[in-house]
């Protein structure tokens, strides 16, 4: 046998436990002090596009709420421009856009919420265009690998028809699982997104 | 030089614990039974947050004293360091790190925890740096003690610290637990034994490390994270766009 190549493995995966808020969101925890929770403002004030709120609950197998889980969110600005040197845009982010944030599952109603911008559209594969979406990724007590997948958006029909990556789930019904619901609530546009771990509307998860 | 800018390696799902590993009961009905689907990688996923030096403060880093209220904690001083770096033993700098733990009674400072020992009133048990240019990252914290959780009748978690890190893209994005050697307690935990590879288990085990001892003081522990290494793109035509 020859020696193996020399690349390092990645650093294995282990649950976030049941005390997660304590490092990710310190305020949850109870913690009092001079650390702030950071990703508190996806969009900043300055940003344009249309102002939204996205909520939802994790739901387990057996359709109980998740009360303990943590979602970060990671999105473009409302022109499709991600905040990050490989975006070659990046420059023309909007002014105060940081485009990630994190959110607590509420532990007495399970409710998850974040207040952001509506992503544009994003450039994809081959040229093509990406559907609006803002890319998740949930860790929770007895979850050992955080999941990732994406929240799509109702009212763009035409975009989430051709977008690649909905595109590539076989079972067309599941693509549902990955649709924002769209409401208006006294005058606000709220997006409802609901994430089951397992089950019959079991989420979409993505290998990334 | 070549320029590291394709995608991510893919991930060995193998050496990562399973989504459902029983023996750890709260996996069970947390679990996705369908596969993850490949998608590949696109401009959301290679991009990610950049943390900036005021995201964090100097003192976020020492959890003997960002958490002091009238003197230090209880327990065994030690600092715990180490490098981030990629597949390819590349540093990965600039990339926010997080910790949180329990204190050295294994009691965590979090509202829902009710375990019987004691809270320190001086510590809190989290804490956040940045690395440097070389990956490097160091805190100064309390050794935290094991303690017991309802999974089996009796089990005990050894003791940990929970690590958060980022990287550069989205795909990197990482959370685990960093273990102590020698302790008995790491072959019995279900947690660390849903892990299916003794290799991988024994890359979450920090190792005491005299040399970053300082002496008089603190004993030091040593854990190197390794995140997605990069392929580079020799031969692939770009699409514009991509």
């Amino acid at each position: 046998m020859p020696p193996p190549l020399p690349y390092l493995k990645e650093t294995p995966s282990q649950t976030a436990g049941p005390y997660v808020h304590i490092g990710l969101a310190p305020s949850v925890a109870g913690l009092s002090g001079a650390m702030g929770d950071l990703g508190q403002d996806i969009a900043g004030p300055e940003a344009p596009g249309e102002r939204i709120t996205v909520e939802g609950m994790v739901l387990d197998g057996t359709g109980a709420p998740v009360r303990d889980a943590v979602i970060e969110a990671w999105q473009a600005d409302a022109a499709g421009i991600y905040p990050h040197p490989e975006d070659p845009r990046h420059a023309e982010a909007a002014p105060g856009f940081r485009g990630w944030g994190r959110a607590c599952t509420d532990f007495e109603t399970g409710i998850w919420t974040f207040e952001t911008v509506k992503p544009g559209p994003v450039p994809g594969p081959d040229g093509a265009l990406q559907a609006p979406h803002v890319n998740l990724w949930i860790v929770a007590r007895g979850i050992n690998l955080g999941l990732a997948t994406r929240l799509y958006f109702s009212d763009e029909g035409e975009a989430n028809r051709d977008d690649p990556v909905l595109g590539l789930i076989d079972q067309t019904h599941r693509r549902d699982t990955l649709m924002a619901r769209r409401e208006d609530r006294d005058g606000a546009v709220v997006y409802r997104f609901d994430i089951h771990l397992q089950g019959e509307h079991e989420t979409v998860f993505l290998e990334i | 030089m070549t320029r590291r800018d394709g995608p991510f390696f893919a991930r060995d799902r193998q050496w990562h614990p399973p989504a459902l590993a029983p023996a750890y009961r709260s996996s069970v009905a947390r679990s996705p039974r369908w596969p993850a689907l490949s998608i590949g990688q696109t401009r959301s996923e290679i991009t990610g947050p950049v943390f900036r030096p005021d995201d964090v403060a100097a003192i976020d880093r020492d959890l003997i004293l960002n958490h002091a209220r009238d003197g230090e904690p209880v327990g065994e001083r030690i600092v715990v360091h180490g490098r981030v770096l990629d597949e390819e033993a590349r540093p990965v700098p600039n990339t926010l790190v997080e910790i949180w733990q329990a204190n050295a009674g294994g009691r965590y400072r979090h509202r829902n925890d009710g375990y019987l020992a004691a809270l320190d009133p001086n510590f809190g048990g989290c804490g956040r740096a940045l690395t440097d240019a070389e990956g490097r990252y160091h805190f100064r914290t309390i050794k935290p003690g094991a303690y017991p959780w309802r999974n089996g009748g009796n089990d005990w978690r050894p003791a940990h610290i929970h690590f958060s890190v980022f990287g550069t893209g989205w795909a990197q994005r990482l959370v685990t637990q960093m273990y102590f050697e020698g302790d008995p307690l790491i072959p019995r935990c279900p947690i660390v034994n849903a892990i299916p590879d003794p290799e991988a288990v024994d890359r979450l085990v920090a190792r005491l490390d005299m040399n970053a001892a300082i002496p008089f003081d603190c004993l030091a522990y040593r854990f190197d994270i390794v995140l997605r290494g990069r392929r580079a793109t020799f031969f692939e035509t770009r699409p514009e766009g991509t």
